[in-house]
């Protein structure tokens, strides 16, 4: 494999950039989400609503640009992928629609049974809404058919191939230790203790996952691999990656839960780097290789690429600057008041 | 029904559903700008018991907005998917800029106006809002300026690649920005926004004249909403005027199709309503003769280029068109009367006492809601059969590889979510509504215990 340094794949890192971001923070709101159900009472229920509560908006704001990029720098596999996989994408959205329903309403009304569906609805809708963004990816590394013309002629079913499956659990298990950690950090008390008693499951259960993943890939994906064999400097990436991993129950153990939270954030920045690096220059892995689509064939134009990365440059300097600082006013432990969810 | 009438059905739904929210957050944007303004000018805390009212519906409205936002964003892949590829390359650059430009700034921000008006002060709390107010504006800057290039495309050439695909690609970034209907339609749009915010806020305040419940409250936010009210419909007389020169000049069968205007070179009539004979190719009801003519080009006599000029195949369906036209027209009639007659009666001293005006107040919520959904399916349809106009066709633009049954399943689920947001959204806000703004000692100064940021 060659790296090139044009304009494709500038963008192709961007476009993983913001899909790395998105992983980071609305990761750990789903998490949230993931772990809702195993609190008890309905003031640890609002605590772990509002630990989330100003930024969850926000975070689900990087899908949408990771989404409008994709589309700018790649309308062809954006129309491709989306197309493609409508039915779990249509399932995708209705689990976003619920999972901020959910939020916003539970508290509105005191009625046990509201608050208890929308706990429900929360916990689900996030556990599946994670699920899908792994099974999509698992498909676009595993291949899907597409035709000449670059045209899914695939079923939803297949779709639910024991690969995508396998890294729809693994992202399900990586987001919910790293909200797991995010609880931790952010609640203080009886929640904080409760949260700590999960850290050992939710951590081992990433980590069996990231084992079994990291095999099954090796052996059954080829293509993911083949980059490694071309350029073994390469690997310091998945090693570092390990490495990273081990670190996050050294942190725990230790008690350094903010430390621990920067690891699980690099883990996916490096679990996302591998899944870079075994696509690179491929977008989209097809059964028919020929069919395959790549940063090339569907790329647009170069000016409009050169115009994009204006748009980046005036724009994320600004995004960071909003989310660094709301992340500041809002940081420190959670408490209730009376603008609270 | 077929997979491309289906995917315009689920695109109308979606769109439509979605479009009762942004313009809410806009309209109530700019509102909550004015409110919490006065607040910081004047020191009144009644001011402060309005914004803190209003924000909270504005979050309300805001969390819908999103949700139903995310759909769209990712429907032009799932559902036309031909046209995602075939405009990418300049439609993707608007809606990426609208996410880095608008909805950071807008959720952003509003975490701070939901939840912040304990960690920072009064004037970096305004500071937020006026930031909130100003990112829901740029949100329909970006997704207007995609939408008008659909409609008067500008600054791209269409080439064909090696593979033989063919597609629009961008020549000149600003012309396409500032393409013939950006400018129009977006002042056009916020003025129903801001009709949008101004009738929700009248709408309230009267039901608690009316109820004889937090008087003060009602009667305060009713002048602010009441000028924000009658100066954006007097706007839309304006901003009206000017989109129908547009379409004059650019989408000459949309503006046929307005007054169903057949002829293919005569003067043109406008009507108050009427009904098209589409069989006949002839329209019947209340007209002013020559009208039209004078209003495009101040002579009654001069042509106008009718549906006839058109062939059959390259013309929208003409009475729909004519009648949500129509009904949008009378609509906004109907909103410049009302707000007149509110800062008369105001004027008058007797805006309070005049309990049918503010009955038709609380009613009127209804009237900007509606003339924004049909001014849209007015523009859109009106662009049949072209999905980019002179350029793609709505039957070649669908996804290819998505089946009837697949979005029939996905529009009934639609359907269903959305009836239950609905009815949900109508719930709490009614709730909101009738439980009222927080008593005048306002409980917020005490701080929660244990609040120790590190």
């Amino acid at each position: 494999m060659s790296i090139a340094f044009d304009l494709q794949s500038i963008w192709f890192l961007l476009v993983g950039v913001l899909f790395t971001g998105y992983a980071i923070l609305d990761g750990f709101d789903l998490g949230v989400g993931a772990l809702h159900l195993f609190t008890k009472t309905d003031t640890e229920r609002r605590l772990m609503l509002n630990s989330i509560g100003p930024v969850w908006d926000g975070n689900e704001v990087w899908l949408v640009t990771a989404g409008g990029a994709l589309f700018a720098a790649f309308p062809e596999v954006y129309a491709t992928v989306f197309s493609g996989f409508y039915l779990a994408f249509m399932l995708f959205v209705f689990s976003l629609i619920f999972r901020a329903v959910a939020i916003e309403f539970r508290s509105k009304q005191p009625m046990a049974w509201w608050r208890r569906t929308w706990d429900t609805s929360f916990c689900v809708s996030s556990v599946l809404g994670s699920l899908l963004v792994g099974v999509a990816m698992g498909n676009l590394a595993y291949g899907i058919p597409l035709d000449a013309a670059h045209e899914f002629t695939g079923t939803f079913l297949g779709l639910l191939h024991p690969y995508p499956l396998l890294i729809g659990v693994t992202t399900v298990s990586l987001f919910t230790m790293h909200g797991n950690i995010y609880v931790i950090l952010k609640t203080e008390g009886a929640l904080q203790a409760r949260a700590k008693s999960w850290v050992r499951w939710t951590i081992g259960a990433f980590i069996l996952c990231y084992l079994i993943t990291s095999v099954v890939t090796v052996l059954a994906v080829p293509t993911m691999v083949r980059p490694y064999e071309q350029q073994p400097l390469l690997l310091a990436v998945p090693l570092l990656t390990l490495l990273v991993v081990a670190n996050i129950p050294r942190e725990v153990y230790h008690g350094r839960e903010v430390r621990a939270f920067l690891s699980t954030a690099v883990t996916m920045i490096g679990l996302l780097a591998l899944f870079g690096i075994g696509m690179y220059p491929n977008f989209v892995h097809t059964t028919q290789p020929s069919h395959s689509l790549t940063i090339y064939n569907g790329a647009s134009s170069p000016k409009t690429l050169t115009i994009m990365l204006i748009i980046a440059g005036i724009g994320m300097p600004l995004v960071l600057t909003y989310t660094v600082a709301i992340y500041r006013i809002f940081r420190g432990k959670v408490t209730l008041n009376d603008h609270s969810y | 029904m077929d997979a491309v009438s289906l995917a315009r059905l689920q695109f109308g739904l979606t769109a439509g559903f979605h479009y009762i929210f942004p313009v809410l957050s806009i309209g109530l944007g700019l509102i909550l700008v004015i409110m919490e303004g006065l607040y910081l000018k004047t020191k009144d805390p009644l001011y402060e018991r309005m914004t803190r009212f209003w924000v909270k519906i504005f979050g309300l409205i805001f969390a819908i907005g999103v949700a139903t936002g995310i759909v769209l964003e990712f429907q032009f892949g799932t559902n036309w998917s031909t046209y995602s590829r075939y405009v990418g390359d300049i439609f993707g650059s608007a809606l990426a800029s609208e996410a880095i430009f608008a909805f950071f700034l807008e959720s952003g921000f509003l975490a701070i106006l939901l939840f912040g008006w304990d960690k920072v002060s009064p004037r970096w709390h305004f500071f937020a809002t006026v930031m909130v107010c100003l990112g829901a504006h740029f949100s329909a800057v970006w997704i207007v300026v995609a939408n008008s290039w659909q409609q008067t495309p500008a600054g791209h050439h269409i080439v064909t690649d090696s593979a033989g695909r063919v597609r629009a690609e961008i020549t000149d970034f600003w012309a396409m920005v500032f393409n013939p209907s950006s400018v129009d339609r977006l002042s056009h749009v916020y003025m129903g926004c801001w009709q949008a915010g101004a009738f929700l806020v009248l709408s309230v305040s009267a039901y608690y004249l009316l109820r004889r419940r937090h008087e003060e409250f009602a009667r305060t936010s009713m002048k602010i909403a009441l000028v924000v009210a009658a100066v954006a419909s007097l706007g839309q007389l304006f901003t009206g005027h000017r989109s129908a020169h547009y379409v004059a000049e650019h989408q000459p069968a949309k503006l046929a199709a307005f007054e169903g205007h057949y002829p293919k070179s005569a003067p043109a009539d406008m009507l108050l309503v009427g009904w098209v004979d589409e069989k006949n190719e002839q329209v019947h009801g209340l007209k002013a003769p020559g009208m039209l003519s004078w209003l495009l080009h101040f002579d009654r006599s001069k042509p106008v280029r009718g549906l006839k000029d058109f062939r059959p195949e390259d013309r929208p369906p003409v009475q729909a068109v004519f009648q949500s036209y129509h009904l949008m027209v009378l609509l906004g009639l109907g909103m410049i009367g009302l707000s007149l007659m509110g800062l008369l009666l105001w004027w008058r001293k007797k805006l309070f006492e005049t309990r049918w005006l503010l009955w038709a107040f609380v009613l009127s919520v209804l009237a900007p809601q509606l003339a924004n959904q049909l001014g849209w399916f007015t523009a859109e349809v009106g662009r049949q059969p072209w999905i980019v106009y002179g350029l793609l066709r709505t039957k070649d633009a669908a996804s290819k590889s998505v089946t009837s049954s697949e979005i029939i399943a996905s529009l009934v689920m639609f359907g269903l979510i959305y009836l239950l947001l609905f009815s949900l959204f109508v719930f709490l806000l009614n709730h909101k509504i009738k439980h009222g703004p927080d008593a005048p000692p306002a409980t917020s100064e005490e701080t929660a215990p244990g609040e120790d940021a590190p």
